[in-house]
């Protein structure tokens, strides 16, 4: 162990290996605050080379070892491993290249999400959003395939990495694919974005950037209710406008929104829906009166249009703070991440206010209308007795519900520790062996975040045989078909 | 050679134990859709089996409200346009279709082709919600869902978007698909100056203009550069694109026709000579179009994107071997993956190249090995001999 210690001083500095137990709490959690490890360590590397050489070190020594970006995740994933090392990226913070003119950007993996717009703008823009984005890392959105508001119109994370540079867990590194598109090969980025840092770390990351909208037009609409909003929703993409963006808040949400922020959303209205239009101003504007009269033939109650980009802005802070602005209405709260196809909106939501009921505990509801992105947020007070159990059940409930209407498990936050006995509702014992197999070609040690993602641990074992190119072909086979 | 067997699955689960009895035999196995692109990849022997999707062709659901859609590998794309277009909606992938309009949506993916639209809207791997694939062991296994936002657990359909049947079979996939527009407009101009040409699509897609397609052509000395607009106000957009184009003193015509992108497409393929997708950058076009004329080649290409086919005329083996050499030691480190050739052609060089990550190519032969580790399903046809 002192040894082990003295090892990753020896590659990063003394000064950058946290091993002091007090020092470690700062890394216990993620975004998620109930689950909590205690490594052995806590390693911050400042190059490629210095997570080669930890992870060669794990990899010798049989060490497990978590990557950590700016631990904002909301499923667990950078959660430490007891007894294990974690590789804390967030030094890891230089812009390598802006390449505007081939409209990408290659960044370390600790830059954070709102760095990379900073450094494309204001000409380009980096659509996928996170309400994190402040401080959520970029190796942590790769990880995750993280979305925002944006992406019902421009796509995940995944549709916007070009090329990385990956430490494997055996301590090679592998480049793929780079500023340009459709290499030969296997798709080695796409099944790496998205793995909740279980297949190795990404080192180096090249993202393309697109022009910024012309135009940009918002509005916030009333409804008496999550019913007639959900439909009109789902009128507006019926009718072939692709918002830039279309996010839902109830009541509640919106009566926490109010004290945080004082937008001014009326009390009485019962839902409300936060719609951006965005693109060349020729297309955009009539479009915007369409979703208008969408709105009103849709019975809204009341709009408010943003009539520049102050009250844009505010109407974007007012949905932001969701999250934050629980706070103000209940002692505790827990997030939920699941998705039902858009159709199946009203139907969810009113199961979900069914379930509030029989819990008795209130339950929030923002979220992304368009991807059908449900984010419920399920008050509970942990000095009652019981009711962080009782929350967490309906949150349960609440997932298996999304898979029963034929959608997912987790939309944006991953499964991480907190949904891996949720992935066996969504899939086959045959389809968790099929993932697994993609874990192994990658890390066949398990050292990777070894604990994350698969419900239950899998040892990978050998390769049966050697890799043939040529199998013997038996002649007279083929008659037995 | 031996002569094929071909069996054609009705269902998933048949093909599912098609290929759990080839794998317990050691049987070799090749998936075969409508066979439009069977002449791409590294050509390898016949193998003892194949497993036709041809009657896997079942539009198994199409949810309009969600604009989402559910097929069988062996649907024709074409077939699944027309079903989508009857709902005012289309999957956003145009590549060329092969004689008859054949491709299916299981060949196409398995290939990763793709035509213009891949501009705005992304290659297969970004059209994909979720898949259905046998693995060669006859494992039925699927990743992804129905829903256009999803990241429970890995994402196979992009590792089997491209994967040109090396791990095993796609039975089914689920797309997302857009509203038709309700117009469109195309925008050409042309010119002869080599010189400036190259600099023309930059000016444009450095703009927020929306297009779904920015293509180019260069053949005979002219060059063509080609945008589509399309929504329910393209005109105005078309008129801004105009006005940049401009300074480079090129005519510019509209037309509301769809026959330029057919044309765009087909050259895509050739019956006969040689095509080469070369992946470079956007502001590589001059370099790939003096590659071009140097070597006798007509181009096409997404101009936003970097991706240009290069088409050699039909001749001699030995010429379009040293031909490809030329343009690959001139376009180096850029990919140049040669796509349709006579078999000899193919034969003679490495159709993938030789420049490879060593990192990526060792991940890639692990992956082969987890799924298919007696190599039984297409060997040899992917690159490194995978
Ligand atoms: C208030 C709030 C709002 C949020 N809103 C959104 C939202 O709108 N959309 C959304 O998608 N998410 C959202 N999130 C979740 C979270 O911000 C994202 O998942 C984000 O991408 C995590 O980034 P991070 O740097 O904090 O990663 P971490 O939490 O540090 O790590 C997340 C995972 O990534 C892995 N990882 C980190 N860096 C690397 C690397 N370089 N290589 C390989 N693996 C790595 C870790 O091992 C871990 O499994 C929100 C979170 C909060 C707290």
């Amino acid at each position: 162990m002192r040894h082990l210690i003295r090892e990753l001083e020896a590659i990063c500095g003394r000064e950058r290996v946290v091993t002091h137990a007090h020092a470690l709490r700062t890394f216990e959690s993620d975004g998620l605050l109930h689950y909590k490890g205690t490594p052995l360590a806590a390693a911050l590397p400042d190059s490629a080379e210095e997570v080669q050489a930890l992870v060669r070190v794990c990899h010798d020594a049989r060490i497990p070892w978590v990557a950590r970006g700016s631990g904002t995740g909301l499923s667990g994933g950078a959660v430490p491993v007891d007894d294990g090392i974690l590789i804390v990226l967030s030094r890891m913070r230089r812009i390598i290249e802006i390449d505007l003119e081939n409209q990408r950007i290659v960044v370390e993996p600790g830059v954070t999400n709102a760095e990379v717009g900073r450094a494309v703008g204001p000409g380009h823009f980096y659509p996928p959003d996170p309400s994190s984005q402040i401080i959520c890392s970029i190796g942590g959105n790769v990880a995750e395939n993280s979305g925002g508001a944006h992406c019902f119109k421009y796509g995940f994370t995944t549709n916007y990495v070009t090329g990385l540079e990956v430490v494997l867990s055996n301590g090679e590194m592998a480049t793929l694919g780079g500023k340009e598109l459709d290499g030969p090969g296997y798709d080695l980025i796409g099944v790496f974005v998205g793995s909740e840092g279980t297949l190795g770390i990404a080192t180096k990351i090249t993202l393309r950037v697109v022009p910024t909208p012309e135009t940009t037009r918002t509005l916030v609409a009333y409804f008496d209710g999550t019913d007639s909003a959900g439909r009109t929703v789902s009128d507006i993409v019926a009718g072939g406008i692709i918002p830039a963006a279309i996010e839902m808040m109830d009541s509640l949400s919106m009566q926490a929104c109010e004290e945080a922020t004082h937008a001014g959303y009326p009390p009485e209205a019962g839902a409300a829906l936060v719609i951006e239009l965005d693109g060349p101003e020729a297309e955009c504007a009539p479009l915007f009166e369409d979703v208008i009269a969408i709105c009103e033939a849709s019975h809204a109650t009341g709009m408010r249009i943003a009539q520049d980009e102050a009250e844009r802005a505010l109407i974007w802070k007012t949905r932001k703070a969701a999250f934050a602005a629980m706070g103000r209405i209940t002692p505790n709260y827990y997030v939920q991440d699941g998705v039902v196809p858009r159709t199946r909106l009203p139907e969810a939501l009113r199961r979900i206010d069914e379930l509030s009921e029989e819990y008795g505990l209130k339950v929030a509801n923002v979220f992304h209308a368009g991807d059908g992105n449900l984010h419920p947020l399920i008050c509970y007070d942990a000095s009652h007795g019981g009711e962080p159990e009782r929350a967490e059940e309906l949150a349960g409930l609440i997932v298996a519900m999304c898979v029963e209407l034929g959608g997912s498990i987790t939309g944006e936050h991953g499964v991480g520790v907190d949904k891996k006995r949720y992935l066996s509702k969504m899939f086959s014992e045959d389809d968790l062996d099929a993932f697994h197999r993609v874990r192994c070609a990658f890390d066949p040690g398990g050292l990777a975040n070894p604990t994350k993602v698969m419900p239950t641990p899998r040892l990978c074992g050998e390769v049966p045989g050697p890799y043939r190119r040529h199998p013997l072909e038996r002649a007279g086979l083929a008659e037995r078909f | 050679m031996t002569a094929v067997h071909c069996v054609t699955p009705t269902t998933p689960e048949d093909a599912s134990e098609v290929m759990r009895a080839a794998a317990a035999t050691a049987t070799n196995v090749r998936p075969r859709g409508a066979g439009t692109k069977f002449g791409w990849g590294r050509p390898i022997d016949e193998p003892n089996l194949e497993i036709s999707t041809a009657r896997l062709d079942r539009i198994i659901e199409h949810n309009e409200g969600d604009l989402t859609a559910v097929l069988e590998a062996g649907v024709p794309l074409q077939r699944a346009q027309e079903a989508f277009a009857r709902a005012g909606q289309m999957l956003t992938l145009d590549p060329p279709l092969g004689d008859n309009d054949a491709a299916t949506i299981g060949g196409i993916v398995a290939t990763a082709d793709q035509g213009p639209l891949r501009h705005r809207y992304g290659a297969c791997r970004d059209l994909l919600l979720g898949v259905t694939v046998v693995l060669p062991d006859g494992t039925l296994a699927r990743s992804g869902g129905k829903v256009i936002k999803n990241v429970a657990g890995y994402d196979l359909a992009k590792l089997y978007a491209g994967s040109f049947g090396t791990l095993g079979l796609i039975v089914e996939v689920i797309v997302r698909l857009q509203p038709q527009p309700v117009k469109q407009l195309t925008l050409m101009c042309e010119t002869d100056d080599a010189e400036s040409f190259p600099r023309a699509p930059l000016l444009l897609s450095h703009a927020a203009l929306e297009m779904d397609c920015l293509d180019v052509g260069w053949r005979d000395g002219t060059g063509t550069l080609m945008a589509l607009f399309r929504g329910a106000f393209p005109e105005g957009r078309a008129q801004a694109a105009a006005r940049l184009l401009e300074p480079t003193g090129m005519t510019v015509t509209t037309t509301e026709g769809v026959a330029p992108w057919a044309e765009q497409r087909a050259r895509q393929r050739a019956s006969e000579g040689a095509v080469v997708r070369v992946s470079g950058r956007a502001t590589d076009l001059f370099t790939v179009i003096e590659c071009a004329q140097r070597t006798g080649a007509t181009l096409v290409g997404r101009a936003g994107l970097g991706i240009s086919w290069l088409s050699l005329p039909a001749s001699e083996p030995n010429t379009l071997i040293s031909a490809i050499e030329e343009m690959r030691s001139e376009l180096s480190p850029r990919a140049c993956v040669l796509l349709d050739a006579p078999e000899e052609v193919r034969a003679g060089v490495d159709v993938w190249g030789r420049e490879h990550d060593e990192g990526a190519l060792a991940l890639m032969r692990r992956v082969k090995s987890r799924f298919d580790p007696a190599g039984l399903c297409s060997p040899g046809r992917f690159l490194g001999g995978i």
